[in-house]
């Protein structure tokens, strides 16, 4: 290990779509089993920081650097990228009629892993993380995504997430549409399904998730920056008094900061 | 056709090389009423069916061409050849097939598959059948499976009563012609109540070129009987055209089952024309599982005439059609008694300049109550240049029908190749993986091996840049 809070660097990060500048500088060190959470306004750019990181290709990287362990992601293909252990836990999940979650899901695991588990080693592997994360067994001779409700996408992004136990898994809004007793399940997911060293950032507008995912660092964005960071006080200030004290900081008045 | 152990080649249809078979017996190109004649005569043909030849010969020269379909203005039937016999004697036990014709099959995975899943197994070279085989068990059942010559020679009564009955001449100017020329083709009888367990197995290999394959291949199903038939194709590429025009019969008797898998594979110059039917009468089931890959131009229409009460049709397809291709495809079923149910799934990707059209009739003639009909077509769309167009023809005569029917076209998403992508899996697997699974409802009916190649078949369409 060259830095010791080295798994993934984010410097002056600046992304567009079509012609419109969306992520306007990003700075982000992410260190080995750490958790972060980023939150902000709608539409500032947390999602597209999170696709810019996966590597989709409508998003433009117009400057910046983004490293992982030392490598230039950016060079990389999305599938690379995620080779590579990143994991993104969509917002808003595909569906993928006639590919079943586990044949999916095993193709993913022997690709990542570069394993060739057989159909009954790899359906044990997943019963497991299935049972642990209370998803019915059925779940996994269905079609990827489809016709599953809000809450169960989200679910079956933290079983993808628990199954290929990625360096860096990025969640996006992962809570958003679950209910308390699935909020908790997949909190403890987190917590205890991926290994030690693995790191999160978590993309949230609520407070809640945090209670049982502790970050160590909370950053906010506002219009493509990230604008303030601190410990887990500050996400409970944010839940209390909202982004307008920040807003009229760093937000289109507030554009004096460089 | 499964997975063939030698390695044929990398180009995207690995099927296309040819063997040079000196042929027993090769008609010089062109259609005469001698061509019709000599063949009958080559055979020994009874004189019934020498006459059926000449009278649909006649038929197949006042018909015009279909013009409602795919373009068919560049065949030319003068530059046909209508009659190779690679071999003069069928074999049963497969060491006595000649040694080229042994190794084609060989390379195309056959007999290999038989001996490990198949009740039985034919394989056509050229106009007629070199081989053929059926496990014991169901010949002391009384299951008849022969080539379509062999039965009119060995049960010529049975031939006698139903060839035509389904499809007769007059159908089309190409069952005509078929009539005419007919060769080889499957034979296949099910005896009351016999449930044949495993699938049977024919094999079409047109190998020399110009040339003109026109199989009969009928089925009669009697009374309670249950079989599954696969039938695969394939033919070398040659610079010039092919014509695969073959007529299918089925009856399916009360209480029957009979499946139909088609798997045909042909290669770019192949103008493939088949005329399909069949008749279910009561409480009969008739289910048509058809793929269509390769060939310059399909059209194909897998037919159902529900005859009696309960009888019911299911009809599957799935169509691909790459750059330089015209898969006109769909199916046809017509509600002849009431409580009749049909279900159409038909699915089609469209690659490069490739052109998918699906077509379609259901009829419920009138006074046929309580009839179901259900037409799902689903067409994907892998390039700016593909193509499709659907016209799915629905006539409702009896107002107690319940007819569903939805069509969807798509692209192939960046959404979901960026989803799979972000697991991991590389672009081109990705595509395939979707492609699959669009699929799927067809494949999951396959047995597995043929699943299993079909989407090695369609991995290998993606492969090819063709252009
Ligand atoms: N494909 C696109 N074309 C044009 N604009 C886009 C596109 N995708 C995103 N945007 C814009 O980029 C901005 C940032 O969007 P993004 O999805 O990153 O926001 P977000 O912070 O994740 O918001 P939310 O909290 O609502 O999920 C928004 O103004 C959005 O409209
Ligand atoms: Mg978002």
């Amino acid at each position: 290990m060259t830095e010791k809070n080295g798994l993934l660097t984010v410097e002056n990060l600046k992304v567009k779509i079509g012609d419109k500048e969306i992520l306007k500088g990003v700075d982000l060190k992410i260190g080995p089993g750490e958790v972060h959470a980023i939150m902000g306004p709608n539409g500032t750019g947390k999602s597209t920081l999170a696709y810019a990181l996966a590597g989709k290709s409508s998003y433009e990287v117009t400057s910046g650097s983004v490293t992982m362990e030392g490598e230039n992601v950016l060079e990389m293909s999305p599938d690379e990228r995620a080779r590579k252990g990143l994991f993104l836990a969509f917002q808003y999940p595909s569906e993928v009629p006639g590919v079943t979650v586990d044949n999916f899901l095993r193709v993913a695991y022997n690709t990542i892993k570069k394993e060739e588990l057989s159909i009954w080693e790899f359906r044990n592997l997943l019963k497991e993380k299935m049972e642990f994360l209370k998803i019915d067994e059925s779940f996994s001779g269905r079609y990827l995504n489809e016709g599953f409700s809000g809450g169960e996408k989200k679910r079956n992004e933290i079983l993808q997430m628990a199954v290929l136990q990625p360096k860096l898994a990025v969640l996006d809004e992962t809570d958003s549409g679950l209910d308390i007793d699935a909020l908790q399940i997949v909190a403890k997911g987190v917590n205890e399904l991926l290994p030690e060293d693995s790191s999160v950032l978590v993309i949230t507008h609520y407070q809640r998730i945090l209670r049982y995912i502790k970050p160590d660092f909370v950053h906010v964005m506002i219009e493509g920056r990230i604008v303030e960071t601190g410990g887990g006080e500050l996400a409970e200030k944010l839940e209390e008094k909202g982004y307008d004290w920040l807003k009229e900081k760093y937000g289109e008045s507030g554009k004096d900061s460089d | 056709m499964s997975l063939p152990t030698t390695d044929i080649g990398t180009e995207e249809y690995k099927y296309g090389f040819s063997d040079d078979v000196k042929p027993e017996i090769i008609f010089d190109k062109g259609l005469s009423r001698k061509t019709v004649e000599d063949i009958s005569n080559i055979k020994s043909e009874p004189g019934w069916m020498t006459d059926l030849r000449l009278k649909a010969y006649e038929i197949f020269l006042e018909k015009p061409m279909p013009e409602w379909g795919a373009d068919l203005s560049e065949i030319d039937f003068d530059d046909i050849i209508y009659f190779v016999r690679a071999s003069d004697k069928k074999m049963t036990d497969w060491d006595d097939v000649p040694a080229e014709i042994k190794e084609t099959f060989e390379k195309l995975g056959i007999p290999e598959s038989e001996r490990k899943f198949l009740a039985g197994a034919e394989a056509q070279y050229d106009s007629e059948s070199v081989y053929g085989a059926l496990q014991g068990e169901w010949e002391k059942q009384g299951v008849i499976f022969v080539d379509t010559d062999t039965a009119l020679r060995e049960h010529e009564k049975l031939v006698k009563k139903y060839f035509g009955s389904v499809v007769p001449a007059a159908d089309n100017k190409l069952a005509a012609l078929n009539t005419a020329v007919w060769s080889g083709g499957s034979f296949l009888y099910i005896p009351k109540g016999v449930k044949v367990g495993l699938p049977l197995q024919a094999y079409f290999r047109i190998n020399t070129q110009n040339m003109g394959q026109f199989e009969r291949t009928m089925i009669i199903a009697d009374e309670g009987s249950n079989v599954q038939y696969i039938e695969g194709c394939t033919a070398p590429t040659y610079t010039t055209n092919s014509l695969h025009s073959a007529v299918v019969e089925i009856i399916c008797k009360k209480d029957s089952r009979v499946r139909y898998t088609t798997l045909q594979n042909w290669s770019g110059n192949v103008y493939n024309l088949v005329t399909k039917r069949a008749q279910a009468y009561e409480n009969a089931t008739m289910e048509w599982i058809d793929a269509n890959l390769g060939s310059k131009v399909t059209m194909k229409y897998p037919s159902v005439y529900l005859m009696e009460r309960g009888a019911k049709a299911d009809v599957i397809s799935i169509a691909f059609a790459n750059t330089g291709q015209h898969q006109d495809v769909g199916s046809k079923v017509v509600h002849l008694a009431p409580y009749t149910t049909s279900k159409i799934i038909s699915k089609s990707i469209s690659k490069g300049k490739g052109r998918s059209t699906y077509r379609g009739l259901v009829k419920i003639h009138e006074g046929m109550e309580g009839c179901k009909s259900n037409v799902n077509c689903d067409a994907l769309l892998l390039d700016e240049a593909s193509a499709t167009d659907t016209y799915p023809y629905i006539e409702i005569e009896d107002p107690t029908a319940a007819i569903e029917h939805e069509a969807t076209v798509s692209k192939l998403s960046d959404e979901q190749i960026f989803y799979l992508q972000q697991r991991g899996i590389p672009e081109d697997e990705a595509r395939n993986m979707i492609i699959n699974g669009f699929i799927e409802p067809f494949t999951k009916l396959l047995p597995l091996e043929y699943a299993v190649e079909m989407n090695r078949l369609i991995e290998l369409q993606m492969e090819g840049s063709v252009g």
